[in-house]
């Protein structure tokens, strides 16, 4: 704590609790009141946006990863193709081509107008979640590859001379491995992640930038909004950062 | 059979007319989204280069308060999404320099929508880019630092014909990654309104209900800026490691 506290850093603390006592009493908060409920729903929805993207993409990205670390070419180089162009192409684009292009296109068919999915695929939220996780599926493609190939050669022949069925190697040798290495990358890519989710605000799905942008035109304040999303998207962070140091500690690892 | 492929004839030449370059169609809209596309993301590249430069020096040479104050600069646009980065900076550049404007006695002017991307996009590059050459000039030998300062030689002088091309080979991954992030950020200009590729290829989309031909048209842009400049990113990397041994690992 000594070595943190040093008197420059006092000073700047200082000045940073006066800028917020400052934009406490003069900016104009009267609103905040009105809006709790929704910007809780709000924020829940970003949360479980970001989550459940992160899960169903993580599902996606191993198979990528390791078609591309040591699949035959027939399946290595469809998933090579997807992360490129997944990773090439702005993700405002591929949502609104999900949103609009899947969205104008499954009215004109039939059987799924017909189907019992559909309440489901009129609402914004499904083009939402397909897209960040394909997004997710993508980048995370590419780490797993090297976090795969990064897997010493050793442990899988020393597996594979015990007598380990494939599957099982991958599931107690290779994948726990691989994914300990990805895990520090893992961590940025999830920050990445949230940051990527206010882009869904842009197909009418109500997350907590929306709430923000809704607050902007209902009273005319510019600033306020905008800063306190910062805030909330700050510690969303924060939580994201310490739970995955957290996570890393956890792991027994030998430091050579 | 014959009714389907007769369809996907009709569609193919519909297609191709709707991105002819002529007005039937969008082709020269999407063309010069693309155009402004690429000065905003080289413009903001440039600008987050020359941030991230002073940024590197600064958090590697300056004084306590100076990296501290650059420790919160970086963390805190890492930290929050570029979007609202973006609006936040959007209207507080503009209104900041009408209020200078008029503290001088100017009247208020529109900034337009590139100079305010180039800056608000460059102010994000910025952050990163400071992580990135700080951590190229740290992999500079230091002995070829501290010889050329036991030469005598000025600090500005040592930077640039020491530690800038030195640090260079090391830099450039990074900041090919991060060119990368710069053509796809400026997609997100699209929410301010701002003429872009993505922008133009929504309006286009809207107009003529086409939204997969677009859509596509639009991606396919972007893949080939974006796999032409790794390309050229390799070109140059191999160009700034030259004369030094090859690893084999």
């Amino acid at each position: 704590m000594r070595a943190f506290w040093k008197p420059h850093r006092i000073v700047m603390a200082l000045i940073a609790l006066a800028i917020v006592v400052w934009s406490v009493l003069t900016l104009r908060w009267d609103w905040v009141p009105n809006y709790l409920g929704l910007a809780a729903q709000g924020i829940w929805r970003t949360i479980w946006l970001l989550a459940t993207s992160i899960v169903l993409g993580m599902a996606l990205a191993i198979p990528l990863g390791l078609a591309q670390a040591v699949g035959p070419r027939i399946l290595a180089w469809p998933a090579r193709t997807f992360c490129t162009v997944i990773r090439g192409t702005p993700l405002l684009l591929q949502l609104w081509l999900l949103y609009y292009g899947l969205g104008s296109l499954f009215p004109t068919i039939p059987w799924i107008r017909q189907s019992e999915f559909w309440p489901i695929l009129r609402q914004a939220w499904p083009y939402g979640l397909l897209a960040l996780t394909l997004s997710f599926a993508g980048y995370e493609g590419e780490v797993m590859r090297g976090a795969f190939k990064g897997v010493p050669k050793g442990q899988l022949e020393a597996a594979r001379a015990m007598g380990m069925p494939r599957l099982t190697i991958l599931r107690r040798i290779w994948l726990p491995q691989a994914l300990h290495r990805a895990l520090p990358t893992l961590g940025g890519e999830t920050v990445l992640q949230l940051k990527a989710t206010p882009l869904v605000a842009t197909i009418t799905v109500v997350d907590i930038y929306a709430v923000a942008s809704r607050v902007r035109q209902d009273t005319f304040i510019t600033y306020e909004p905008l800063l306190l999303l910062a805030v909330v998207y700050m510690a969303i962070t924060g939580i994201i950062v310490l739970g995955f140091r957290w996570f890393e500690q956890r792991i027994p690892s030998r430091v050579a | 059979m014959a009714v389907t492929a007769l369809v996907g004839a009709a569609g193919a030449a519909s297609m191709f007319e709707l991105l002819q370059l002529s007005p039937p169609g969008w082709g020269a809209n999407l063309l010069r989204g693309l155009w402004n596309s690429i000065l905003i993301a080289c413009g903001a590249f440039g600008l987050g280069i020359g941030i991230g430069t002073l940024g590197a020096f600064g958090k590697l040479y300056g004084g306590p308060v100076v990296r501290d104050l650059l420790a919160v600069y970086t963390t805190v646009v890492r930290a929050v999404p570029e979007l609202v980065l973006i609006l936040i900076l959007y209207y507080a550049v503009t209104d900041a320099v009408n209020q200078t404007l008029l503290a001088f006695g100017y009247d208020r002017i529109q900034i337009s929508g590139l100079a305010a991307g180039i800056a608000v996009l460059g102010v994000v590059q910025g952050a990163y880019a400071t992580e990135v050459l700080r951590g190229a000039i740290q992999a500079v030998p230091a002995g070829q630092i501290e010889a050329a300062r036991a030469m005598g030689m000025p600090p500005g002088l040592l930077a640039r014909r020491v530690t800038l091309p030195l640090m260079l080979s090391n830099a450039l991954p990074g900041l090919a990654n991060l060119w990368l992030v710069a053509t796809k950020d400026t997609a997100l200009l699209a929410v301010v309104g701002f003429g872009e590729l993505t922008q133009e290829t929504r309006q286009a989309a809207g107009a003529t209900k086409a939204y997969f031909t677009f859509f596509m048209a639009a991606g396919m842009l972007y893949l080939i800026l974006s796999i032409g400049s790794g390309w050229l990113f390799a070109r140059l990397e191999r160009r700034a490691r030259r004369g030094q041994p090859e690893l084999h690992g």
